[in-house]
């Protein structure tokens, strides 16, 4: 690993002999930077820990990536099956059904990959290990959300990818150019909204450190509802996920725009753009429930 | 309460280089009472506490378990916010500005390591070495240093796992020091190590601070540790500050005892001796008991008496634990 | 067996589910988690059997019915693991499993015992309330006789034990792997394609929803749920039964004979 690229300036000076006085070391000014930047920073220094961890595990990393590959092909298997019964579910053909499938697995998949070990924070808080993040001089965000980064989580961004393409291959489309953009802006707005999910999930914990499960309902179960069309739900249940949570935004709306397909809810068509917006929104969200829970943590102890 | 320092080195050390006043810290505690049923509380975990410490000082912070030890140095690092009070470290309130403060304080948590487990020691270092965005002529020293000091030249590239409790500790140690911390806080920097590592971590704590000036504060059960490195010591107990002055003082004010433990071959009376007016027996459980004994005295002449008059099978020296000091504090101050 | 022995593994499996019932809130998070896929899954199983009406010999109630019984049974027959069996590897990873062999009881009934209790603290627990929620926003084929009630509980049980046999064995797999968490992985992806967590086992086609309803994991959930449709009437029930401690049987077999073979490594080795 090189070593100079980052750090502090090595001016005169800066290096001293052994012994050096107290006063001349305090002296190092450590210049202020953007908290999102120290935090990707942070976030990518304490990833190649975690890699480099698990190369030492080489022959269990093969295994549980390709476990994770394997468990969410289930998913798919499942609705493979059901097609072998039906030719539409919901009104919606098996390539329709794949699209939603494959933008969802992807999204989710990707932020998974990045956010996935928020759900760990109630554990760091149970035991304790909470505070050794606390007195680093990087965000704690950072340091939380890449705690044992795990690799084996790319299995999932594959098998999303495999059938989103799948999708793309057999669906019979119209293709604009409008709709081309609309699919990587949908993987990126998805993955946005479910890792702001991941975020306020483990903001969440801070004051219910047994519940990472309430948090999976929405992360793990908001992607197996969307891998659906939104046809199969009940209205409510719709409305739900498309104002509350606004999970409807990381696939079902723009992808419906792209099938062509009317949303059940009648809402207009320029809705369909809206995930880049509803994404920043969730963000804003989650970073304040971040903050305050971390404020809570920080004010009464585990 | 004016605690002369004679190293007064900048500004900051005239008015103290961690600074408390009637700082506070106060928990609701909810406890259940019934299957769904709780009960609130507020729990003064830390009340009203001030103190300064000067630069280069090196200060025991002791007391029972439970007593705000804790709870104090997270508000010390900024883990913790205050209730109430006001609380400088270097200038710098640390609940505001914890991220800042991080780059002037080192921590040690003995019993949570902060190393990777599965990687070489030397990966960790690497890792503070980029967090802490240090230059890297003063990593390249400040690394050789530690190694030196505390002998890890042969465990750099072991992975964590595989170094023992002590090598572990002197590990964390290091780590905590590589971005030269003007502070060092230690949490029971010894709890579960060897002799011989306990007297290498002493070692190279006295000589920290001796050399490079660095303030050390450090929490401990084992009063060996704080005899050994501190001039000064604070007590602890139900959130307040109970004393704060020398170690001698302490012993003084606590009449520090140690506990001989005796196995005879069958149940007697309380053991008498002589010979030795101040040692007293305080507890008989069938054939065994208690002995106290004062602390600066030498067990063996007690030990060859009682081999002589008694029909000995086993013992045991226990050397006086904190609780023990601030259990007879409370007696001969009748309270305070 | 003396009544001190099975007043021990009395005591053992009421660890089990004292251990598991101290975890209050992971509890209701749990419940709130199987009952947001009850829903889910629910939708789609309509959606499904609005299109084909008696698919795999189940109308659109006994449909619903099978997708709560899943999500109730999930965690009682450990289809997703998370029973005792990492601790188990963890013990043989460690060397302390050299401890339990001296123990004055059984290992491989230790176990079991434990994870009998932990089994039924997850159905009380973690199985009641996503059923009682099912039943009532949707229209469930609810036995009416107590009868079937019981049977379907005594089939429960017997999935559990099958559960247990296999990651019994599972969990031994981590005295010649050292790392027993591939395996494991393996076992539970199993668990979940073959019991019918996926789909009802009905529903898989040709020769592969043969072999499938054939296999041990079948008694997880399927022959359970199948017992609680009145798909067993009378004698029948008798065959379900064989079918599920057959397997159990045969697996605890094969589980003992493992067992004293890694035992033995153990001795030699001296731990």
């Amino acid at each position: 690993m090189a070593d100079s690229t980052t750090g502090v300036a090595e001016g005169p000076g800066a290096a001293e002999g052994p012994g050096g006085r107290a006063a001349d070391r305090s002296g190092v000014v450590f210049a202020e930077r953007p908290g999102l930047v120290e935090g990707v920073r942070a976030y990518g220094l304490i990833v190649m820990m975690w890699l480099r961890s698990t190369m030492a595990y080489r022959a269990s990393f093969v295994m549980t990536a390709f476990g994770n590959f394997a468990a969410t092909a289930f998913d798919f298997v499942a609705i493979l099956l059901m097609f072998s019964h039906v030719d539409e579910l919901g009104g919606y053909t098996l390539p329709e059904v794949a699209l939603l499938y494959g933008v969802s697995g992807t999204a989710f998949g990707l932020a998974d990959l990045v956010l996935g070990s928020m759900d760990r924070l109630g554990q760091r808080v149970r035991d304790g290990t909470l505070d050794t993040l606390l007195v680093r001089p990087v965000p704690v965000l950072a340091q939380v959300a890449a705690d044992r980064f795990a690799l084996r989580r790319l299995g999932r961004v594959l098998q999303g990818v495999l059938v989103l393409g799948y999708a793309l291959v057999t669906l019979d489309i119209a293709w604009t150019p409008l709709k081309v953009a609309m699919v990587p802006m949908m993987l990126l707005s998805g993955a946005a909204i479910f890792g702001a999910l991941f975020v306020a999930g483990g903001a969440f914990q801070f004051v219910a450190q047994d519940a990472a499960q309430v948090q999976n309902s929405f992360t793990y179960g908001g992607n197996t509802l969307l891998q659906y069309p939104p046809s199969v739900f009940a209205k409510d249940l719709v409305r739900g996920v498309t104002f509350v949570v606004p999970l409807a935004f990381a696939n079902w709306l723009p992808a419906l725009y792209v099938l062509g397909r009317e949303y059940p809810l009648g809402l207009p068509d320029w809705v369909a753009f809206l995930p880049p917006v509803v994404a920043a929104l969730c963000w804003l969200l989650a970073g304040l429930a971040w903050r305050s829970g971390l404020r809570a943590y920080r004010s009464t102890g585990s | 309460m004016d605690l002369d320092s004679d190293v007064r080195t900048d500004v900051e050390t005239t008015t103290g280089f961690i600074e408390l006043d009637n700082v506070e810290k106060v928990f609701d505690v909810r406890r259940r009472t019934g299957f769904m049923r709780g009960e609130r509380r507020r729990v003064r975990a830390v009340d009203s506490i001030s103190f300064r410490v000067a630069r280069g000082e090196m200060v025991g912070y002791i007391g029972p378990n439970g007593a705000g030890k804790s709870t104090t140095i997270k508000m010390l690092t900024g883990i913790l916010t205050p209730s109430g009070g006001r609380l400088r470290v270097a200038g710098i309130d640390p609940s505001r500005e914890r991220t800042r403060l991080a780059h002037r304080i080192g921590v040690v948590f003995g019993q949570r390591t902060t190393l990777w487990w599965d990687l070489p020691l030397r990966d960790s270092y690497r890792l503070m070495h980029r967090m802490y965005r240090i230059p890297d002529a003063r990593y390249r020293e400040n690394l050789d240093r530690c190694v030196e000091l505390l002998d890890l030249g042969e465990l750099l590239d072991v992975p964590v796992r595989q170094l023992s409790l002590g090598q572990r500790m002197r590990g964390d140690i290091a780590a905590a020091l590589l971005h030269d911390p003007e502070v060092l806080y230690l949490d029971e920097p010894t709890i579960g190590l060897d002799v011989v590592s306990k007297s290498r971590v002493r070692g190279f704590l006295r000589d920290l601070n001796a050399e490079r000036g660095t303030t050390v504060l450090l929490t401990t059960h084992d009063l060996t540790d704080i005899e050994q490195l501190c001039k000064r010591v604070m007590v602890i107990d139900h959130g307040r500050l109970m004393y704060d002055g020398a170690l001698a003082g302490l012993h003084e004010v606590g009449e520090s005892e140690r506990m001989l433990v005796v196995d005879l071959e069958r149940q007697l009376p309380p053991i008498r001796l002589e010979s030795e007016p101040s040692v007293r027996t305080v507890k008989v459980e069938g054939p065994r008991q208690w002995l106290a004994f004062p602390a600066s005295e030498s067990a063996a002449p007690l030990v060859a008496r009682i081999a002589a008059e008694y029909p000995l099978v086993d013992l045991s020296v226990r050397e006086p634990d904190i609780e023990a000091v601030i259990a007879k504090m409370y007696e001969s101050a009748g309270g305070m | 067996m003396g009544v001190r022995t099975v007043r021990l593994y009395a005591v053992v499996a009421a660890g089990g589910f004292r251990r598991h019932a101290t975890y209050r809130t992971a509890t209701a998070a749990g419940v709130f988690t199987n009952t947001v896929f009850g829903f889910i899954l629910a939708y789609t199983y309509v959606a499904l059997w609005d299109e084909r009406p008696q698919l795999g010999g189940y109308d659109m109630s006994q449909a619903l019915s099978y997708v709560w019984l899943g999500q109730a049974l999930l965690m009682t027959c450990s289809m997703m693991g998370g029973g005792f069996e990492d601790e188990l590897i963890e013990r043989i990873r460690t060397g302390d499993i050299a401890v339990d062999l001296y123990r004055p009881a059984d290992l491989q009934l230790w176990w079991l015992a434990g994870d009998l209790g932990r089994a039924a603290f997850h159905l009380l627990g973690r199985g009641i309330v996503p059923m009682l929620v099912g039943s009532l926003a949707f229209d469930l084929a609810l036995p009416s006789s107590p009868g079937v009630w019981l049977a379907f509980l005594v089939s429960v049980a017997l999935g559990v034990v099958v559960s247990f046999a296999i990651r019994y064995l599972v969990a031994l797999s981590a005295f010649w792997l050292l790392d027993g968490a591939g395996t494991a992985q393996m076992a539970w992806l199993a668990a979940m394609f073959f019991s019918g967590m996926l789909l009802p086992l009905t529903l898989f086609p040709g020769v592969l929803g043969d072999v499938a309803r054939a296999l041990p994991w079948s008694s997880l959930l399927q022959v359970p749920a199948d017992v609680f449709l009145g798909k067993y009437p009378g004698w029948e029930l008798g065959k379900a039964y064989a079918f599920q401690a057959g397997w159990a049987l045969a697996l605890l077999l094969v589980g003992r004979m493992v067992q004293s073979v890694a035992t033995r490594r153990v001795v030699v080795q001296g731990g």
